[in-house]
């Protein structure tokens, strides 16, 4: 397949207002691809995130589907859309997040495609490498369908420029609300300032934390670091914090510069969130836990008094 | 309400995946076996909406060969009250999982679909949405929290930013996370009384589905691994490490 032959269409992650970091990395995914690159910005009221997304290097149109049934992306009307719009393209991307994992495989199913979940890697225009069983294996599959749908995991793609970009901006209209589903609320509860999927530096506890007022000790020492706080799957079933600082296989994957690991064991599905980090620490009193061999640096210590003592260093 | 559950049989979490030295997947031979613990979940809930008076029944259903049989008794003794297993040898992608789902679900005609979020070996988590999409239903993903009052479903979902609450029309397909509730341990009763409930076992191939796979998957190989770090033996020494040798901080 030659590069002329591609379209790449990236659904774009946003909140009405902001694109979402996340699909940077998809479209620099897709510019591995290869092929022009259009956008889909499907919200309500969402203008700012269409003038934003047309700035984005190397993009050449954004469609933008601006409707009230479109506003908390619902997966029934969303999806619908994606097959609309999907006609004529190669390729349709979006980043492997709540969001595109939410929606991406039912526009897949209804395009009667499979879904490419969570590359890593493009090798070619039909060929890319997936992370499986908590990536303790990377499989290279090659898509035979007309249109490869793909999710993509964003640590592996540097994010593409925010700016630099002068796409055309074309309205297009979704079918009708399908009816099936409402939203109601949305809680947040991971309020720091840092984000913990964008985080340069993250602090983690584990069950070793004991309980969620002790995480204060790390939101401290996170505050010094300018970094985010995440947590263990351990730590978020047994109610310490909320399941949006998991950091894990089911949780959230993550690369930062620094990651600095708290009472954490190291099970199999924890080290697939964040063993791509480039540097990694690890505090446990227990000398044998398996985190340790990962981890660039070790202190085998009392959490409850090594925190402190490194809160007052820094 | 009738309500099936989704199984699949994977490699147990507690052992980590050796990659065959041919490249060619994962050695799963003598390995450690158990239900995806999501599906766990999901069979949690539905029998707890049958144990409410909200559902009357509950079916597990797995495709595959072999010792799928045992994933589905363990869903029995679990307490679902029948099994359907698809037998077939290839291993299925999960739009072909959702096409075989779907007819399942066209003969039973349930009011509900519970399934675990992703299966833990192929990490694909697309499968009920899938299913949810060639039925015309509605979903709802990674939920947490579930309430049903009527024909309707107030869900509580698991997202990257916290906690997103929306109702679904029923019938649904909703797949499930881990905090939803915590499965119950089976007894060796249980056990005994699960090898007397229904297991139909349909061949694939009398479904006449088109559940050929779109991709090949060409190697599959082990990660990187990472060097061998160092312990400290203090914090100081861990403070001065990253500042002025990984320089990080």
């Amino acid at each position: 397949m030659s590069n002329l032959a591609q379209r790449n269409l990236v659904v774009v992650e946003h909140d009405n207002n902001e694109v979402a970091l996340a699909t940077l990395n998809a479209v620099t995914a897709a510019q591995q691809i290869g092929g022009d690159i259009d956008l889909l910005v499907a919200g309500e009221n969402c203008g700012s995130v269409a003038d934003a997304a047309a700035k984005i290097a190397g993009v050449s149109t954004v469609k933008v589907a601006d409707d009230a049934k479109f506003g908390h992306h619902l997966a029934e009307n969303l999806a619908a859309l994606i097959v609309e719009v999907a006609d004529g393209y190669s390729h349709v991307l979006v980043s492997a997040t709540t969001f595109g994992k939410n929606v991406m495989p039912r526009a897949a199913a209804l395009l009667d495609k499979a879904q490419i979940s969570e590359i890593v890697e493009v090798k070619s225009p039909d060929t890319f490498v997936r992370p499986i069983y908590a990536g303790n294996a990377l499989a290279t599959v090659q898509s035979s369908d007309s249109i490869k749908v793909i999710t993509v995991r964003t640590i592996k793609f540097e994010a593409a420029a925010a700016e630099g970009g002068s796409a055309s901006i074309e309205a297009i209209s979704g079918g009708a609300d399908s009816g099936l589903s409402s939203w109601v609320s949305q809680a947040g509860s991971n309020t720091d300032q840092v984000e913990l999927t964008s985080a340069k530096i993250v602090v983690s506890g584990g069950r070793g934390m004991q309980n969620g007022d002790n995480f204060a000790m790390l939101h401290s020492v996170a505050a010094k670091l300018g970094a985010a706080v995440g947590a263990s799957r351990a730590a978020v079933d047994s109610g310490f914090v909320p399941n949006d600082f998991q950091v894990g296989q089911t949780g959230k994957v993550i690369a930062p510069d620094l990651y600095i690991a708290v009472g954490i064991s190291g099970a199999i599905q924890h080290l697939a969130g964040m063993k791509e980090s480039k540097v990694i620490v690890a505090i446990n009193n227990d000398s044998e836990a398996p985190i340790f061999q990962v981890a660039d640096y070790g202190l085998v210590a009392d959490l409850f008094e090594a925190i402190p003592e490194l809160d007052a260093a820094l | 309400m009738k309500i099936i559950v989704c199984v699949k049989r994977v490699l147990d979490p507690q052992v980590k995946a050796r990659v065959k030295a041919d490249g060619s997947g994962v050695d799963l031979a003598n390995a450690k076996m158990t239900m995806n613990p999501f599906d766990e979940n999901a069979l949690e809930e539905a029998l707890r909406l049958r144990e409410a008076g909200t559902a009357e029944e509950i079916i597990v259903v797995s495709i595959g060969a072999g010792k799928t049989e045992e994933t589905l008794r363990h869903g029995l003794a679990m307490g679902a009250d029948r099994a359907i297993n698809v037998v077939t040898e290839e291993a299925l992608e999960p739009l072909a999982i959702a096409k075989v789902l779907k007819s399942i679900v066209d003969q039973e005609a349930p009011g509900l679909v519970l399934a675990g979020k992703q299966a833990i070996d192929d990490d694909s988590n697309q499968t009920a949405q899938m299913l949810s999409a060639l039925l015309g239903w509605s979903q709802s993903t990674f939920v947490s929290e579930l309430k049903i009052d009527g024909d309707t479903a107030t869900t509580t979902r698991e997202v990257d930013a916290g906690l997103e609450t929306i109702t679904v029309k029923m019938p649904a397909v909703i797949s499930v996370d881990l905090r939803l509730n915590e499965p119950r341990y089976v007894k060796l009763p249980d056990v005994m009384k699960a090898k007397r409930k229904p297991m139909d076992k349909i061949e694939l191939d009398s479904l006449g589905l088109d559940t050929a796979n779109r991709m090949i998957t060409l190697e599959v190989e082990e990660p990187e691994g990472r060097a061998a770090g160092v312990i400290v033996e203090s914090v100081a020494e861990l403070v001065d490490k990253l500042r002025n040798e990984a320089k990080v901080i």
